[in-house]
């Protein structure tokens, strides 16, 4: 336990000295600022007119500025500051010797994965919530509208969501960081991880749907199964997993996570008229499954590197 | 009154892609002496030592550090070994103190002792001028010195020192050996040291056993060595003409 804290503090003075730190921080500060400030000013000219607009200040973050919201933003890069946090954990200490020092201190060899997992996560928990707080008070001052209690508790379960996200995506890095010895390769692997489970799995999902379900132009049965297959395959995206589990945490709006919803006439007609949105209870509910995936992901990530690193030879060289 | 035996190994044998990188290695070194560990790179020096701390598993055999076993209970053996590594890597941002002081930390030193351990360290390494310049900084004797220095923070019971004095000039050589001998005096450290620099080993070790590709072919007191195998006395003999003739036999 000790020797855990004192690794995670080491590891967090490290950070926040690193160059890399700085550098991401400023751009993530940026960014951030940036499209709250874009979103902020539609938000002012789309609401013109509107009677009686609900979770306006929510809107803030997903209603996109330049070119994305905020929420998306993070979906999409936030990643990159998990995998940077942590792609050269174990390696470079191995590379530089540091490692079979460490380890010939009577420390359990799992206190060091777990300090300087814990000290990226703080790292990962600050970035978010600082850029929450940094939007949230923007839009305070932007928009004139004061968040309610709903609201703010949609806030939070976001934030955490999005900490368990990262965190992911850190504890992935640092798999790569064990099972790679040379710190460019568990970079460049961690990276062609994040691309393919971001960007390249969705037309893979779509060619694997299409050949298995190769004629759904006309029969919606097989439309609708052609979609499930699609979203079963896009499912192993941890992308897509959060996005899944912040859309009706985020929007209360959005009733489902499906892309695809098979309605009739009248439903259609209704569902027009009584657009209200969900409450927290409901959106919670909806989007539980993909939180509870997410996090056993993290988890299995997590397990397997426990299991590589313990098995792992300390050469010294 | 007959030595007590502080580390003890038996049949220890470790294989890489089935090869014997240690092979049936039974020896012992006892309580407070100093003990040099010779024989030509690659005989299996580094890989007993990590063994016998308990970081690398031995394919088969089995050692016994002050009574615990290293496979078993890792964290208590390297509770009272202290080990200097070959090509010792440090965190280069940080200070001489800042090192020392992570170093007490991990070893659960409570912050008065550290502190006093930690000033009395960089004195006796000679490192009080520079023990708030980062590591980068520094030159590779002053990092060999801050690597004895860490073992001095940790004030462990047995010593490990892997290749201390390689690539060192004489004069650090000089003074790395004289550490050696202060800490087995003052501090009543069990020094293992292994190194190729005969001509030092020889004027510090008390008993030297030489292995050659994982086996042990000699072990004891170099005096008794020499008189077996060259047929001549004390002071004649070197610790180099010693280790020739028993690297010559075990290379035929």
């Amino acid at each position: 336990m000790n020797g855990m804290i004192t690794i995670y503090k080491k590891e967090l003075a490290d950070h926040f000295t690193s160059n890399r730190f700085l550098i991401l921080f400023a751009l993530i500060a940026m960014v951030s600022l940036i499209t709250a400030y874009m979103a902020g000013l539609n938000l002012a000219n789309s609401l013109e007119g509107v009677a009686k607009p609900k979770f306006v200040f929510l809107l803030m973050f997903t209603s996109s500025g330049v070119q994305f919201s905020l929420v998306q933003f993070i979906a999409f890069f936030g990643p990159l500051i998990g995998l940077m946090l942590g792609f050269d954990t174990i390696n470079r200490e191995r590379n530089e010797g540091t490692l079979s020092k460490l380890l010939s201190q009577p420390i359990y060899r799992d206190a060091v994965i777990n300090g300087k997992f814990l000290a990226g996560l703080t790292i990962i928990v600050i970035m978010v919530v600082s850029i929450i707080l940094v939007v949230t008070g923007l839009g305070l001052t932007m928009i004139g509208v004061v968040p309610g209690i709903e609201e703010i508790l949609r806030l939070c379960i976001y934030v955490i969501i999005s900490i368990f996200y990262l965190a992911f995506w850190l504890g992935i890095s640092i798999l790569f960081s064990i099972v790679f010895r040379n710190v460019a390769t568990s970079a460049l692997a961690a990276l062609a991880f994040w691309i393919f489970f971001s960007f390249f799995i969705y037309l893979g999902a779509n060619a694997v749907a299409s050949a298995l379900v190769p004629e759904a132009m006309n029969d919606s049965g097989m439309m609708v199964l052609k979609a499930k297959i699609e979203k079963g395959i896009a499912l192993m995206s941890p992308l897509q997993l959060y996005t899944d589990s912040t859309a009706t945490i985020i929007d209360p709006m959005r009733r489902t996570t499906r892309a695809f919803i098979q309605v009739g006439m009248m439903e259609r007609l209704s569902m027009s008229r009584f657009s209200g949105p969900l409450p927290l209870t409901q959106s919670a509910l909806i989007v539980l499954p993909y939180i509870i995936t997410l996090i056993a992901a993290s988890m299995i990530c997590f397990a397997i590197s426990y299991i590589v690193f313990m098995r792992q030879e300390i050469r010294s060289l | 009154m007959e030595p007590k035996i502080i580390i003890q190994t038996k049949d220890l044998t470790k294989y890489y892609e089935n090869q014997a990188a240690v092979d049936h290695l039974t020896f012992s070194v006892q309580e407070g002496e100093i003990f040099g560990f010779l024989g030509p790179n690659g005989a299996g020096k580094t890989t007993t030592l990590l063994m016998l701390m308990g970081l690398t598993e031995p394919s088969a055999g089995s050692a016994n550090v002050m009574g615990i076993n290293p496979t078993r209970d890792a964290i208590g053996v390297k509770r009272h070994i202290g080990y200097l590594q070959e090509n010792m890597g440090f965190y280069r941002d940080l200070t001489a103190f800042q090192t020392l002081k992570f170093i007490a930390d991990l070893n659960d030193v409570s912050e008065d002792i550290a502190n006093d351990r930690i000033h009395s360290a960089i004195k006796t390494v000679g490192l009080e001028n520079s023990s708030q310049k980062v590591i980068s900084a520094y030159s590779r004797g002053m990092r060999q010195r801050l690597g004895i220095a860490e073992v001095l923070v940790k004030e462990p019971k047995i010593a490990f020192l892997d290749e201390p004095t390689l690539g060192l000039d004489p004069d650090t050589t000089n003074r790395i050996i004289d550490l050696i001998q202060w800490l087995s005096r003052e501090k009543k450290m069990t020094i293992v040291i292994s190194s190729h620099l005969l001509y030092q080993v020889q004027r510090i070790c008390d008993r030297v056993g030489i292995m050659i590709n994982g086996k042990m072919v000699a072990c004891g007191e170099m005096d008794r060595l020499a008189e077996e195998k060259l047929g001549i006395g004390k002071e004649e003999y070197t610790l180099e003409a010693l280790y020739m003739k028993y690297f010559q036999e075990g290379d035929a």
